[in-house]
């Protein structure tokens, strides 16, 4: 493996570098702290509900290039979505960062997740690429307490 | 340094390397440089050896049997306590307390003289870069007495604050515990004067010498600490093994930490009659084979001489500052006059952890983290450093190795 192409793709330098919904919503309806106590980061989702639906959805903090990357596209696919289908989400990225390096990936299902798969080499980093999702699950939970990964 | 002085080679390392397995390793194809010395460092032949020939030709328990193996593994257990002794001068060798390593040990301190002596209203000083093991067990004292912790702030530079030490001492302080050397930072305290103007109100001071020994010379009667602790995996030890030095005043006037076997003269339901020194406080059969191990260690450590080691390893320290400064958007944490071969630092464009992945597919093992030293990071602004730390067996060419994969970090997240 000599390369870093399969853990730091294009695409998680490039949000890493511009994260998208990188700032508060005044108006959160709820909002969540997480954090990775091993590495230092920690990151705050906040998110407007409307109902069952999620109007709006964005974070702040500080964390390492996959984390923060993680948390931008998050926001960008969670935004106008109902919590069925952001949990839905949760479980085949989850499912996709854990499984074993070579396990077969469905591509369709995760669309530009796709990018993350480079993490299941790397088992230390799957809690840098899980810590959004696991505090944006607890947001929608309708959970204030912060999330730790330890 | 002089130039003369750096002209002259201070140490062979490319023969030491040969002593160490480890640096022999590859990783990705390419050599691995090994700069997570302060973690732990790695270990000479000689070393594993040791452990070999105790497990292979010399192992059983110790002070019990009668017969010939027993005898044997008793007297090379009690010849690594004498090592110890020599190496950091204590006065008697049953001054020497073997531990499980630098936390347990003050823990050992904070649990028996700490709970004796130490209680409501009292006060305990440390400083703000401490590690989390000289933090803890302090705080965990001070809840449980109701006493009070004081923390000695430092400057940007990363060094101790003397004066507003010095206005922290009174009546009510029971205990100073400091770091010698920051693992985070890499200052090296100036222990000596702490000490001084702790005795001055009649307070004791524990050491902290988990990144000192093993790097410096370190002589336990010259500073006058009261406690002094370590950790053998850090000085080319095995893991599992640690010193506690103490002063025979207070090791007499403090109960036992644990109890059960070892510890103890005679039992009866009645009264407990406690061992003598070392043994009060080595309950239960001890960690023979790396209490040896970590003898051998001194042995190597001695061998290579203590004074070339300190010299050369603050060469390294030089040169690789000079290295790291070239860097773009680096900034240095921890830039004490006084600093041991320890880089901490933070990268503009990268964060720590991402810092230590692409060095790691370089073949370069650095940490990236908080080093375990959490107040240092707030103190910084900064939510974790990645951190190279340096042993004599490094090179200068491993620093280069170094600035080159921190040009590469710096692309990739240009
Ligand atoms: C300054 C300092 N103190 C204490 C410790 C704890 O040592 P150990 O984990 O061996 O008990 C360390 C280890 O990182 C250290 O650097």
């Amino acid at each position: 493996m000599e390369s870093n192409r399969p853990l730091y793709e294009q695409v998680i330098l490039e949000h890493n570098k511009s994260p998208r919904n990188f700032r508060t919503i005044p108006d959160a309806t709820q909002k969540v702290n997480g954090y990775n106590p091993l590495c230092g980061d920690q990151l705050t989702i906040y998110a407007k509900m409307d109902g069952d639906r999620i109007d709006d959805i964005s974070f702040q903090g500080c964390g390492c290039a996959i984390s923060k990357s993680s948390a931008s596209l998050m926001t960008t696919l969670l935004k106008g979505k109902t919590r069925k289908e952001a949990e839905e989400l949760f479980v085949k990225f989850h499912t996709m960062v854990t499984s074993a390096p070579d396990a077969p990936v469905d591509k369709g299902d995760l669309g530009k997740l796709m990018v993350f798969s480079g993490v299941r080499e790397f088992p230390v980093r799957i809690k840098c690429a899980t810590l959004a999702w696991h505090t944006m699950l607890s947001l929608l939970d309708k959970k204030t307490e912060p999330v730790s990964t330890e | 340094m002089t130039t003369t002085v750096k002209k002259r080679a201070i140490l062979d390392v490319e023969l030491i390397r040969k002593d160490f397995p480890v640096l022999q390793l590859q990783r990705y194809g390419k050599p691995l440089v090994y700069l997570d010395n302060a973690a732990t460092s790695q270990k000479p032949q000689a070393v594993i050896d040791a452990l070999d020939t105790y497990y292979s030709s010399q192992n059983s328990n110790v002070h019990r049997g009668v017969h010939y193996l027993s005898e044997t593994a008793t007297r090379v257990y009690e010849e690594a306590r004498i090592k110890v002794k020599h190496f950091i001068n204590s006065p008697l060798s049953c001054q020497v307390i073997f531990t499980r390593g630098t936390t347990e040990g003050i823990n050992l301190v904070a649990q028996t003289y700490g709970r004796k002596f130490i209680g409501q209203g009292d006060e305990i000083i440390i400083s703000t870069m401490e590690h989390h093991s000289n933090i803890v067990p302090w705080q965990m004292l001070c809840e449980e007495k109701g006493a009070v912790l004081r923390v000695i702030p430092i400057t940007d530079d990363g060094e101790l604050m003397i004066e507003e030490y010095g206005k922290l001492l009174n009546k009510r302080t029971k205990l100073v515990a400091m770091g010698h050397v920051s693992n985070a930072l890499g200052t090296i305290n100036p222990v000596k004067q702490i000490i001084d103007m702790a005795h001055a109100f009649h307070v004791p001071v524990l050491v902290d010498g988990a990144q000192s020994v093993g790097h410096m010379h370190v002589d336990v009667q010259k500073l006058d600490c009261d406690f002094f602790v370590c950790s053998g995996h850090k000085m080319l030890g095995p893991t599992g093994i640690g010193v506690l030095y103490g002063k025979a005043e207070h090791l007499n006037a403090m109960p036992p930490f644990l109890g059960g076997g070892d510890m103890i003269l005679s039992v009866t339901f009645e009264k407990t009659t406690y061992n003598s020194l070392p043994y009060k406080f080595e309950a239960g059969t001890p960690n023979i084979a790396d209490a040896i191990g970590l003898g051998a260690a001194i042995d190597y450590l001695q061998q290579v001489g203590m004074d070339r080691i300190d010299a050369y390893e603050h060469e390294l320290l030089v040169y690789g500052t000079d290295v790291l400064q070239n860097i773009d958007g680096l900034r240095m944490i921890g830039t004490a006059r006084e600093k041991a071969a320890v880089l901490s630092f933070t990268l503009d464009s990268a964060h720590p952890h991402d810092i230590g992945q692409i060095l790691d597919q370089e073949g370069i093992a650095i940490r990236a983290g908080h080093h375990c030293a959490q107040p240092v990071m707030q103190r910084f602004g900064v939510p974790a450093t990645a951190r190279a730390s340096l042993a004599f067996y490094n090179t200068k060419e491993e620093l280069d190795a170094l600035g080159r994969a921190l040009e590469k970090v710096n692309e990739v997240f240009a």
